[in-house]
């Protein structure tokens, strides 16, 4: 069990706001795509203007289902709007529309396994779901501040754990495991760094053993897993610091500075902003259609513990291999699209996990943004298969694929790769090298047979690398005797 | 003839009969308009646009086409539904200078029906209060007001009832929150019509109150406000509370007999609040009405005696829709340099509101916050609830409730009732309405000893215009009450 001085056991709950992936804004018609010139993406609603009156979209509140039925949580039938106030120059109605009082989805679990290896459920409060606000921007003049209105209004999911997270790290790996899934429902992007999925820490100490949780102090401005995991740390350090002289924490927000890994005073319990919710009466009560989380249910792709089992059954993959094409939805789509062309399932695993990956790595891109195709690496790996390249060949063969994002065949036959299996040719060119070296031959046939790997390799060089390995061996052997 | 006494029923008429054409019914009200300018009546003159529309009109009916509904009737519109490329303040200096790039859906579908319109009415700074005194463009005087008197026109639709009664249009857009369509329109001696919450789309209308703004019209009689309705109500797919139900013909209201009829006369409306005149006034109603075979009931709203302290809790929901009024994307903003955002937001709404504007609001903040929601607001939608019951249960004996619109007649601006505030007892049987969600009208049924209007309301069940429009047609053709603007103002 995780604790800080051997004292205090810690309780951590974690906020997470998904920006959710959809055409149009969670009230308004308006495009909520990422970037855009600056209040390109904006109505008269999202501006705020007289009488404009918000309009549910129903997409956003199906993708919000979706997230929750991924959580197997409870979905309300019967869920409502609410306004929360406050005045900042990126809340263009001075109000936020979301669900203080009846959410969307009620309470779900998500599992993780923590430090020690063993699997932990942590449950889910609720996902709301609500507008984002919108951008401003404080660096371009000394006197002014711009707003950009494209991010408000698009819809979020505020997912809302219990304090069920009892260390740094299992808060990591609780963002880390929300992040999949939602990437994988195709939800939310999950891209922490363009914001889409930010996050708040809340954390408590206690003494081990003690059943009552202790002050809790709530960090604002988390916005990656490794910040998550450093937040906490910090947090109940400087708590058990406070709690060992004596002294009791102050029920406070902080905000956490990414730059020292610290946290620092915002404000306290005593100046906690009056947010005077109240039921937003432009909206009617929402509720579902009958069927409709059926319908849901029934597009959910399948999830990554039943895929995973699937790739070992199916195509006889290794159990880390089909772990990690299933920890990524990108992943397991660019496999599922390559096994449409190849069946030889198992190989293409290794190549997209084993070569590709590592090119990927190298440019810093992603398997999404990959140049060599799902259809290419299945013809690569066919063509591997039925004997046009070598394995060997085949690395060089992705790479040109890769840098040049032509077709294997393409690739093979331009330059000249494929391998030589004519065996005439084969013959002639041993012949060459066993009569250019009769010392090596005599010494071969007087019993040192280690040199048979000398006479492999002088074959291959002879036939610029492309000599159907297996060929060359057989021919090899039966000519030296 | 007087084209400014014409009724719209009337006007459509000879315009059919191209008797009169539309140009010359607008010129005729853009006369009016120039000549009751102390009346203060209208915040933005559109004189051009009246005129087009009146051509654009008198052409459809030379060609012969089927004309519009209502092509060429000279309307105001009260300034706080967003017009197109039309000036909109809600009379408050915090918009002064706003020109919407869209249309609300009610002035959207009259202009569809072909109607010209004359101008943008005065109103109370936000429709927020009942007197008309409060934009800042100046009070509206009641028409009814004589020489050196200044006599309320009340509000907050105080420059639609203004001139439709003095003859600067022939009808006007109100909206109506807690009276604000019948109130004025009662002090007025012209037809208020506040229709059910959800029957015309409040889309493009600056809100107030959400949960009991209602668009309402303003006119000369009962036949009037029943075809005006008609070309306003509908469901309308942005707004989300506009009503998914079929819209009837309440032209075939009028000239229904009410023999059989049952009438709620409400108990807790006899008291000595309601001065003897009007008291008098209703007593007049219901024997006209009685004469005519409808039977009149006595009927409770035991909650009725809370409902203004309910009204006043609910009505903070504007606090919220006010505070999009920041002076960061449109409207006034205070002059620079400011400190901060803050000081921005104080300068900006400490000078953009006005007064009593201000005050709401900040009652509005002190009700809404989170340690009185459940104590206060939470528990005045319950009691809410109660009074849409008392409602539901008077309806199950009655068919339409009768009260008094307002318990005075217009006051002048110098009564102490103004001046030391104490009116707000005055919207008891308006605002429960609104708390119920119901449809109203108020017509002019008598005159004081003095000649002010008193104005009658009757109420109905939820989406029974046709009920109520049938009983006031009823009772104005008994109380023959003469309102043509010639009487009040001299041809």
């Amino acid at each position: 069990m995780y604790t800080v001085n051997n004292k205090y056991e810690v309780n951590i709950g974690l906020e997470i706001h998904c920006q959710v992936i959809s055409e149009s804004k969670l009230m308004s018609g308006s495009s909520a795509r990422y970037g855009g010139t600056p209040n390109s993406h904006v109505s008269f609603y999202d501006a705020a203007f007289p009488g404009q009156l918000p309009l549910i979209n129903k997409f956003c509140i199906e993708q919000a289902i979706k997230t929750g039925l991924g959580i197997n949580a409870t979905i309300n039938k019967t869920s409502h709007f609410d306004r929360k106030h406050y005045f900042y120059a990126d809340l263009p109605s001075g109000y936020q529309i979301t669900q203080q009082f009846a959410p969307l989805v009620g309470r779900g679990t998500v599992e993780i396994v923590n430090e020690e290896g063993v699997a932990k459920s942590i449950r889910v409060n609720r996902i709301h779901v609500e507008q984002d606000a919108a951008k401003l921007i404080h660096d371009r003049n000394p006197n002014f501040s711009y707003v950009d209105l494209n991010r408000a209004g698009k819809a979020l999911m505020e997912i809302v754990s219990e304090p069920d997270i009892s260390s740094p790290y299992e808060a990591g790996e609780y963002v880390k495991k929300i992040r999949a899934m939602v990437r994988w429902l195709g939800t939310c992007d999950g891209n922490m760094d363009e914001g889409s999925m930010r996050c708040d820490v809340s954390l408590s100490l206690r003494p081990i053993g003690s059943k009552t949780l202790g002050t809790r102090v709530e960090m604002k401005n988390v916005n990656s897993v490794k910040f998550a995991v450093q937040a906490a740390e910090f947090e109940a350090e400087r708590q058990a610091k406070i709690l060992d002289a004596g002294e009791t924490v102050a029920q406070e927000t902080r905000l956490f500075d990414p730059n020292s890994g610290k946290t620092k005073f915002m404000r306290s319990k005593e100046d906690a902003i009056d947010y005077k919710y109240f039921p937003d009466p432009d909206i009617l009560p929402l509720v579902l259609e009958d069927g409709l989380v059926d319908k849901v249910k029934a597009a959910m792709p399948e999830m990554p513990d039943a895929k995973r089992a699937r790739y070992i059954a199916e195509f006889g993959m290794s159990d880390a291999n089909a772990a990690q094409l299933t920890s990524d939805i990108a992943f397991a789509n660019y496999f599922e699209s390559a096994v449409k062309s190849c069946p030889d399932g198992k190989s293409i695993s290794n190549w997209i996990l084993g070569d590709l990956s590592a090119l990927l790595n190298e440019a810093n891109s992603s398997i999404e943004d990959s140049p060599v195709s799902p259809g290419a690496l299945a013809e690569l790996v066919n063509i591997i298969n039925d004997g046009t390249i070598s394995g060997k060949t085949a690395k060089d063969v992705l790479g040109f694929v890769y840098t040049e994002r032509k077709s294997p065949k393409d690739i093979v036959a331009a330059k000249g790769l494929a391998q030589i299996s004519d065996t005439g040719a084969i013959e002639k060119a041993i012949d060459e090298v066993i009569a250019s070296a009769p010392d090596n031959v005599a010494q071969y046939r007087s019993g040192k047979t280690a040199l048979f790997g000398w006479f492999v390799g002088q074959s291959l060089k002879a036939l610029k690398g492309q000599g159907n390995p297996a060929m060359v061996n057989e021919i090899l052997k039966s000519k030296l005797g | 003839m007087i084209l400014t006494d014409l009724t719209a029923c009337e006007a459509l008429a000879l315009l059919e009969k191209k008797e009169i054409t539309a140009t010359e019914l607008v010129s005729a009200y853009i006369a009016g308009m120039a000549k009751h300018k102390e009346l203060n009546a209208y915040i933005t003159e559109t004189a051009d646009i009246a005129i087009a529309g009146a051509k654009a009109a008198d052409e459809r009916r030379a060609k012969d086409a089927k004309p519009r509904a209502l092509d060429g009737l000279p309307i105001g519109v009260k300034d706080s539904f967003c017009t197109k490329g039309t000036l909109t303040t809600c009379a408050s200096k915090m918009l002064y200078n706003f020109i919407p790039g869209y249309e609300s859906t009610a002035t959207a579908k009259l202009f569809d029906a072909g109607v010209a319109m004359l101008g943008k009415t005065n109103m109370d700074e936000f429709a927020m209060c009942g007197t008309g005194l409060t934009s800042h463009f100046g009070a509206t005087k009641n028409p009814y007001s004589k020489a050196g008197e200044f006599l309320i026109s009340a509000g907050s639709s105080s420059g639609s009832a203004a001139a439709v009664a003095s003859g600067m249009c022939i009808a006007a857009t109100g909206t109506d929150t807690g009276g604000s369509t019948r109130e004025p329109a009662s002090f007025c001696g012209v037809v208020g019509l506040k229709p059910s919450y959800g029957r015309v789309s409040r889309y493009g209308v600056a809100a107030m109150a959400s949960s009991l703004d209602t668009v309402g019209i303003i006119t000369r009689d009962v036949a009037d406000a029943a075809l005006f309705l008609k070309h306003m109500a509908g469901r309308d797919d942005r707004d989300p509370t506009s009503a998914p139900r079929e819209v009837p013909d309440y032209m075939k209201s009028l000239n229904q007999p009410v023999k059989g009829l049952k009438i709620g006369v409400v108990k807790e409306f006899k008291n000595d609040q309601i001065d003897p005149e009007v008291a008098a006034g209703l007593e007049n109603s219901i024997a006209l009405l009685k004469a005519q075979g409808a039977e009149v009931v006595e009927i409770s709203l035991p909650h009725s005696l809370v409902a203004m302290t309910v009204y006043n809790v609910i009505f903070s929901e504007m606090y919220s829709n006010m505070s999009r009024y920041d002076g960061v994307r449109y409207g006034f903003r205070a002059e620079g340099p400011f400190a901060s955002l803050d000081d921005m937001y104080m300068k900006t709404r400490g000078q953009g509101f006005g007064k009593n504007a201000k005050r709401r609001i900040i009652l509005g903040s002190t009700v809404m916050n989170e340690k009185y929601l459940e104590p206060l607001f939470f528990k005045a939608q319950k009691v809410r609830r109660l009074i849409a019951n008392d409602f539901s249960a008077a309806f199950a004996s009655v068919d339409v409730i009768l009260t008094p619109t307002m318990p005075i007649p217009a006051p002048p601006r110098t009564s102490p009732l103004i001046v030391n505030d104490s009116y707000g007892t005055w919207f008891d049987m308006v605002a429960l309405v609104n708390l119920a969600g119901l449809p109203a009208i108020s017509l002019p049924a008598a005159k004081t000893a003095s000649g002010l209007p008193i104005g009658v309301q009757l109420i109905g069940k939820a989406f029974d215009e046709p009920t109520i429009i049938k009983a006031a047609h009823a009772l104005e053709k008994a109380a023959k009450f003469d309102n043509r603007p010639s009487t009040l103002m001299g041809a």
